[in-house]
């Protein structure tokens, strides 16, 4: 798929969207992330992972999601974050990307939040490539910023130097 | 009703139906290019397979019909109502004969020379009506290059006839339209300077009206199609119900007396039945990959003017379609090689001394979850010279490694790259791209191609391929505590190695390896190739430990708890092709039906990994590929010595296996003994061995226990204790010292019976080492002097000195029998076939009781039986069957030809019960 493809399967981009959009939030090393509600299956909380040897860092493991095999993603590796230091349970929320399913292993699963379009703004041009790769903008809250996170190029991997243009 | 007829009618039904709501639209949008192009195609479709079902009146309507579309496609004539009507009236036609055709399996006679003149006539001018509609075209149309693409041979026929009368036109000429006998399949056309007013007659009426009135095919009813996807779709969803029913079996299986255990049975059987069910939708006839192989050997056979036979057997046989279309191309191409290569021209085939045709046989039959195709012809068979000189001269050995390797070996490497034997590259095959990537195709959906040839005599291959890719049978193995499933058809056998047993696994320059039998055996390390590391603590061994049970073998290990150290683990055995190598692994559970399901893209590069699964207990686990692993490990090539082991597990298959204790006694050679003649392994008491007599006995069982050596008279020492092999016959005991027992080893013996030693019957190679075979009966002697003596008063009493006749092929049996039957009083005479017993039967000689094998080359046991049976002197000796496979049909059919009773060959009871009862029942009878 191409970048052009890419952009034109996502949801109405929330900038010519005056409709408010809801997404699923989630930290991640403390960073407040969303995904559209749309397009989260499942939240899970712990789960049994079975670790692929030989698979990239960021690939967790696999799972058994009601008899759909569902690759695992340590979303901290994707991101170039630390590990987690705190030893605290993760939780992962659960997206399909061209008919497989992923899991996105995260801190904490927050609340659903509906955001206006009116808070949104486009990624910062200082932002690291690799927040910038996936990220489709920032919604600003009263008290954080959420960074809008886009499936499809989070998952699209080996299409990354295209995502990146 | 022929299966392929039946599929023509349903298929040329819907292509009807289809047509004509199509022209109907067309009708109203005449400038629609895609609808035309489909109608065109749909046309051309049914009339490319009546030509090539042989219907010569259906294809040549169609034909017209489809002629009148093509002009209209170039367009050369517009979309008008006269033009669809013509075409929907062409389609009636075809509908009535296709009725009659489905009520009398045959085409009707008579012509249709008058509609097929007036389409003519319509795609030549445009015009059938002179006076209305269109205006006539003035000039006879020089008509255009056929467009049409034709591929059946009648069809081409049709188009040169054609082209005659375009000839004809041009010399405007004007013509009466000749009628043609209806097996023609092309009128002459008409020229548009000379319309035929008849033909104006055609078009008005409502054609569409008509064709509701039509009567619906009853055939056509009968079956629907279906999409691929949609089944596809509906296998997985019976793949995850039969993956949840095993989870909830595995969970009854853990708990005592549950009230669910009724419903899940029930359960079990429906989902069982389902998925056998939508298996069976998905399954198809292997003669549908095979339809094109008769026009194919056709063509062949005109272009390298051969005579070939193409005979094909078992195209009924059923698999899978996804496998179906995987194999297609690769039997396609092995037909084609077995024409052009395998078979000489016809020349050189009179000059050989053969039939003038050469025969090229496909043959297709299921065997135990695999189907079996045989491509075999009977041309010159693989030329060993060429194929020596070749691989010299691509350097794929050295002339020196020829010389070691056998005839099976050389042949073979007609499976590598780049290798073609053909002397020059025809336009059929020879180009050197064939037999490997067959191979590479056959091995990826994990099935085998084997290959036999006699020079002069013709090559046969064998591919052997499993029925479904959906569902297969796996081992689950652990390593380093994490699971894995490896396909069950990869897996030869499993091994245990220890430091400690035979089977260690040994070192070269740190490349593990393992002696087994005879070989070496290539090793990798699952832990070091999935870069595992060992788990941190033994809780990380996870709950879930499978429950063990059916696979005794797996049983068996498993059973142990997981061997720890380096040089401890179990071996899978697998093989990819003919390369075979070990897995080792730290501990084997259950084998489990799973789900092969694909891996994350993410992965997809990954060859160790063929997909993942999720097992009974709702973990996931990689499947390991074992294609990947061997060519990830380096040896991706033919393995040489690994066609020995497949020349071993041929050997396998002819041969009986036999059970041999190895024990060591006297000597560095282990020696060996018949596990059938052994009654009982004991341990004496040294301190309790008395003599009487001269003879070392022991006390047994309230008797007298002779104990015998095995070498020399050196006396058993006082204390300790000391293992015996128990013999006993009748009321007899006898106790053979031995130093050690090994083992207990099943493999097929090759036994060199030339020992000219006392107390040996030969020796043979068991696990890998030279072993002696002790001949029973002489120690028997030794401990009784009379054991085989005159005075049969002890025996069984009237068997003394029956006259039994042995007949086996294997030498090694009839030596293990000959001494078992003699000790039970027998006077045993051996033949070594079905032929040389009735040439003694015909020799005069008598007997009281026959035994037979039945597994023999040339006259099988069940047909010995019958000839001895039907007539001759010894139709009233009672004979007994002895197999090492005993199933009930082959107790039922051992009964119906004659023989009393089925033996398994390891059973000397029930051998000689089996025998008195024979010889008790033709006394009775006598």
């Amino acid at each position: 798929m191409t970048q052009a493809n890419a952009a034109a399967s996502e949801p109405a981009h929330p900038l010519h969207s005056d409709a408010t959009q809801e997404f699923v939030t989630f930290t991640i090393a403390d960073q407040l992330f969303g995904i559209p509600v749309l397009k989260v299956q499942d939240v899970l909380s712990s789960y049994q992972i079975t670790r692929i040897p030989l698979a990239p860092p960021e690939i967790m493991g696999s799972l058994n999601l009601r008899g759909r095999v569902v690759t695992a993603i340590d979303m901290r590796a994707r991101l170039g974050l630390p590990p987690r230091s705190d030893g605290g349970e993760c939780m992962s929320i659960v997206a399909e990307h061209e008919h497989e399913l992923y899991s996105l292993v995260v801190d904490t699963v927050g609340e659903v939040l509906a955001m206006s379009a009116a808070t949104f703004d486009r990624n910062p041009p200082t932002l690291g490539s690799k927040f910038r790769a996936v990220s489709d903008g920032i919604y600003r809250l009263d008290e954080k910023l959420l960074v809008v996170l886009d499936v499809n190029r989070l998952l699209d991997y080996g299409r990354e130097p295209a995502a990146l243009t | 009703m022929d299966d392929l007829l039946s599929e023509f009618l349903t298929e040329t039904s819907e292509g009807l139906a289809v047509l004509d709501v199509e022209l109907v639209k067309l009708e109203q949008n005449p400038n629609d290019q895609e609808l035309l192009s489909n109608i065109f195609r749909l046309m051309h479709t049914i009339k490319g397979t009546c030509g090539f079902l042989g219907l010569p009146r259906l294809e040549s309507v169609a034909h017209a019909g489809e002629n009148v579309l093509g002009k209209i496609r170039e367009g050369g004539l517009e979309v008008s109502p006269t033009a669809v009507s013509l075409i929907l009236e062409c389609l009636d036609q075809i509908r009535s004969i296709l009725e009659i055709l489905e009520s009398t399996e045959a085409e009707p006679e008579g012509e249709d020379a008058d509609l097929i003149a007036r389409l003519n006539a319509f795609a030549e001018g445009g015009n059938v009506e002179s006076g209305g509609g269109e205006p006539a075209e003035a000039e006879v149309a020089v008509v255009e290059e056929e467009p049409v693409v034709e591929d059946e041979p009648v069809a081409e026929a049709a188009s040169e006839t054609e082209a005659i009368s375009e000839d004809t036109a041009e010399d405007t000429q004007a013509e009466e339209p000749i009628e043609l006998a209806a097996a023609e399949p092309a009128p002459v056309a008409e020229t548009a300077t000379a319309p035929e007013p008849k033909a104006a007659a055609a078009n008005p009426k409502a054609a569409t009206g008509e064709a509701k009135e039509v009567t619906e095919s009853a055939v056509a009813n009968q079956s629907i199609r279906v999409n691929v996807e949609l089944l596809e779709n509906l296998m997985t969803m019976v793949s995850e119900l039969v993956l949840t029913r095993n989870q909830l079996l595995q969970i009854l299986r853990g708990q005592k007396d549950s009230e669910f255990a009724a419903p899940l049975q029930r359960l079990n059987h429906v989902v069982s039945e389902l998925q056998e069910g939508v298996m069976k939708t998905r399954m198809q006839p292997i003669g549908n990959a095979w339809a094109k192989l008769p026009r194919i050997i056709r063509d062949l056979s005109i272009e390298l003017d051969k005579k070939i036979d193409l005979v094909m057997k078992g195209a009924e046989t059923e698999l899978d379609r996804q496998v179906l279309e995987l194999i297609k191309d690769p039997l396609t191409h092995m037909v084609r090689n077995s024409a052009d290569h395998g078979l000489e021209t016809t020349a050189g085939r009179i000059e050989a001394g053969k039939p003038e045709t050469g025969k090229v046989i496909l043959n297709a039959y299921h065997e135990g979850g695999h189907i079996i195709i045989q491509i075999s012809d009977d041309g010159r068979g693989l030329p060993l010279d060429v194929i020596k000189g070749k691989v010299i001269a691509n350097g794929l050995a050295t002339e020196a490694e020829l010389e070691t390797m056998t005839e099976q070996q050389i042949q073979r490497f007609i499976f590598k790259a780049g290798f073609s034997t053909a002397a020059k590259v025809t336009s059929v095959s020879g180009r050197g791209v064939g037999m490997d990537v067959v191979r590479t195709n056959i091995e990826k959906i994990g099935g085998t191609v084997e290959l036999t040839s006699t020079e002069g005599k013709g090559t046969s291959f064998t591919i052997k391929i499993p029925l479904t890719l959906a569902i297969v049978s796996a081992l689950i193995v652990e390593c380093a505590g994490q699971r894995f499933a490896i396909p069950q058809l990869s897996v030869l056998e499993l091994v245990r190695a220890s430091a400690h047993s035979e089977n260690s696994i040994e070192r070269i320059n740190d490349t593990p390896v393992l002696r087994l039998r005879n070989r070496l055996l290539p090793l990798v390390n699952l832990r070091n190739l999935m870069k595992l590391q060992k788990p941190d603590g033994p809780e990380s061994q996870q709950t879930n430990d499978v429950a063990v049970e059916d696979e005794a073998e797996v049983a068996q290990i498993a059973a142990d708890p997981a061997p720890q150290g380096l040089n401890e683990g179990f071996i899978v055995v697998s093989q990819v092709g003919s390369y075979t190598f070990g897995i080792i692994v730290d501990r084997v559970f259950d084998t489990e039906e799973i789900v092969v399901k694909p891996v994350a893209r993410i992965m997809r590069d990954n060859q160790m990994f063929s997909g993942n699964t999720i097992l009974g207990d709702g973990s996931v686990v990689m499947i390991l590929d074992p294609n990947g692993i061997a060519a990830a490990t380096g040896e991706v090539e033919l393995a040489e010595e690994s066609s020995e082991i497949m020349n071993e597990r041929h050997a396998t298959r002819g041969e009986e296996t036999v059970a041999m204790l190895v024990f060591r006694a006297g000597g560095k050679s282990p020696k060996a003994v018949p596990l059938a003649l052994v009654a009982r392994l004991e341990e004496v008491d040294l301190s309790k061995v008395e003599v009487s007599n001269g003879q070392q006995v022991v006390q047994y069982r309230g008797q007298l226990m002779p104990l015998v050596q095995v070498i020399g008279d050196e006396k058993l020492g006082t204390e300790g204790r000391q293992p015996v092999l128990v013999f006993t016959d009748r009321d007899r005991t006898m106790g053979l010292a031995v130093d050690e027992i090994i083992d207990i080893v099943e493999e097929p013996l090759n036994v060199e019976l030339t020992s000219k030693e006392v107390g040996y019957v030969g020796s043979a190679v068991i696990n890998g080492n030279a072993t002696d075979i002790v001949d029973v009966a002489h120690f028997l002697t030794l401990a009784f002097k009379d054991w085989f003596g005159e005075d049969g008063s002890d025996s069984y009493g009237d068997e003394t000195h029956s006259r039994l006749l042995l007949v086996d092929d294997s030498p090694f049996f009839r030596n293990l029998l000959q001494p078992l039957l003699s000790v039970a009083g027998y006077d045993v005479t051996c033949s070594a076939s079905a032929s040389e017993a009735l040439a003694r039967c015909d020799a005069g000689e008598s007997f009281d009781v026959i035994i037979s094998d039945i597994e023999m080359p040339g006259m099988s046991g069940f047909e010995f039986a019958e000839a001895v049976k039907k007539d001759s002197r010894w139709s009233k000796v009672p004979m007994v069957a002895l197999s090492s496979f005993a199933t009930q049909k082959d107790l039922a059919r051992g009964r119906a030809v004659g023989f009393q009773d089925y033996v398994a060959k390891s059973d000397r009871d029930a051998l000689l019960s089996s025998l008195h009862e024979a010889l008790a029942d033709i006394r009775g009878a006598a």
